[in-house]
């Protein structure tokens, strides 16, 4: 055990042998659970050449770079501007006027309650939006809401004293904003921010149900592909690593920049958030969660 | 109003499919995640790492990219379910990933003595385990995993998708019956915020009753 939990005693050597073999029983099933999806995948021919052929072509390989790059254009805008939503809404609701406050936490909380996929759908059918503006719009609106609620955490997360020694140094409340208070917001949740943006990039997937030409949907141009024996099972195999490598390098940094901040005396102020789904989950909170 | 009174009959079945998908996926999804979790805390080196990599790589898996996978991949083996069962497959597994993480630090936040003490005590691992460990994680872990659960009931929209009998594959239904789009949405809106709402007030109840008070 590399941290010490509630469950188990520092194992004696007896415990430590009766451990191995557990671990080595369990490694060999698991090792005939992967052989066996591997001799299914021979069995049903996925490695045939016909299968892979495909991928040989530059027309395709353009297809699926293609894809890629939309993908990522749509992460980029559907980042920028729900960064810039949040950033926005994060300010309704600390606002010190009781109209916009209520406006915006009424906002905030409609967008998280919906799924994103009601909104993708709504823009783009009932609103005839074009693909790429339907599919960043839903995007932005409800990763925008989500970060509000992270900013304002953050903001209300800062240390009591920071803020009223700067009331008390005679600044005003934006100063009080700008100058103190955001800064270390934004530094403490700076893991859980890119944790949001890791969501936003795997939702740009659902830009394939409205026809976007992203990534998967090149995928699925590939696949259904007569001439080349339907290669849907190569197709996920090159797809899948790409996609998953991708939000594993964006959940990587999250947990980097987790672990650098908290080491960070810039930070002492604030509890910096943990990156991971313990933060930010694929839905957010539940509209009326009960607060820890 | 008349979108939802005329068509009364294909609501309440894209409804109840909706709270079928979730229902089955949430009872897949909690007891794939608890078998997780256990291998995460398992002092077996294989389990501990099959535990991991199944929650990293699923946690970062796009859950579109999880449909198209499992509903239009997995024919290809030869193996051919209902469609509804493949949803409930991708969707349970899919959440099992967060679920495996919300237990797993539940389980991290009993203090160690508590299990020393217990030991000390002479209980037994299952005693050790059922009477200080688990009561004590469970009070922690009830506002995460509902959630999760709750996100789950979200994300089933991308069943309906995928043509599955679904609150949100009502609308083409409709979208061809000529009913006016918007309203049409409005209906579907708020079927997916009566499900979110009872099942955050089920957690709600819960944490009250069992949650720790603080």
């Amino acid at each position: 055990m590399t941290e010490a939990t509630a469950l188990y005693d520092v194992p004696g050597p007896r415990t430590r042998r009766r451990h191995a073999l557990y671990g080595a029983v369990s490694a060999v099933v698991i090792l005939a659970l992967v052989a066996w999806i591997l001799y299914l995948l021979f069995d049903t021919a996925q490695f045939t050449y016909t299968k892979w052929m495909p991928f040989e072509y530059q027309g395709i390989q353009e297809l699926l770079l293609r894809g890629l790059g939309n993908t990522l254009k749509a992460f980029a805008l559907a980042a920028v501007l729900s960064l810039a939503l949040g950033g926005m809404l994060a300010a309704g609701r600390l606002s010190d006027h009781r109209p916009v406050r209520l406006l915006a936490t009424l906002v905030v909380e409609f967008f998280r309650a919906m799924p994103v996929l009601v909104m993708i759908f709504f823009i783009f059918v009932a609103l005839k939006v074009q693909p790429l503006p339907a599919l960043v719009a839903g995007l932005t609106l409800y990763n925008g809401s989500v970060l509000a609620e992270v900013f304002r955490s953050g903001v209300h997360a800062v240390e009591r004293g920071q803020r009223e020694a700067a009331f008390a140094l005679g600044m005003r409340k934006t100063q009080v904003m700008t100058y103190v208070l955001v800064p270390q917001a934004v530094r403490a949740m700076l893991p859980a921010i890119i944790s949001q943006l890791v969501v936003a990039l795997k939702d740009t997937s659902l830009g394939f149900l409205i026809t976007y030409e992203e990534f998967l949907h090149a995928g699925k141009l590939i696949a259904s592909n007569l001439d080349y024996d339907l290669p849907f099972i190569p197709v996920v195999m090159v797809i899948s690593p790409i996609y998953i490598g991708m939000c594993m390098l964006l959940s990587w940094f999250a947990g980097w920049v987790s672990r650098r901040e908290q080491r960070s005396p810039k930070t002492e102020a604030v509890a910096v958030a943990t990156a991971g789904p313990g933060a930010l989950l694929p839905g957010g909170e539940p509209p009326m969660a009960p607060k820890p | 109003m008349k979108v939802l009174t005329d068509n009364l009959s294909t609501y309440v079945e894209g409804f109840l499919g909706t709270l079928e998908l979730t229902v089955y996926s949430s009872l897949l999804a909690l007891a794939l995640g608890f078998v997780m979790a256990s291998f995460r805390v398992a002092p077996v080196g294989s389990l501990r790492i099959f535990g991991t990599v199944w929650v990293t790589v699923l946690r970062n898996t796009p859950l579109t990219l999880l449909f198209f996978a499992v509903l239009l991949g997995l024919p290809r083996f030869g193996l051919v379910l209902p469609f509804e069962v493949f949803a409930v497959l991708a969707l349970g597994c899919y959440t099992s990933a967060f679920i495996c993480e919300a237990l797993r630090s539940g389980i991290n936040t009993v203090p160690t003595g508590q299990g020393e003490a217990a030991r000390s005590l002479g209980m037994t691992f299952g005693q050790t385990l059922s009477l200080v460990v688990l009561p004590q994680a469970f009070r922690s872990v009830i506002p995460p995993v509902g959630s999760t659960l709750i996100a789950l009931a979200k994300n089933s929209a991308i069943a309906g998708a995928f043509s599955v009998t679904e609150l949100l594959g009502t609308y083409k239904t409709l979208g061809e019956l000529g009913y006016n789009v918007v309203w049409t949405f409005v209906w579907i809106a708020v079927g997916y915020l009566a499900i979110t709402l009872a099942i955050s007030a089920l957690f709600h109840v819960l944490e009250q009753k069992f949650g720790v008070a603080r």
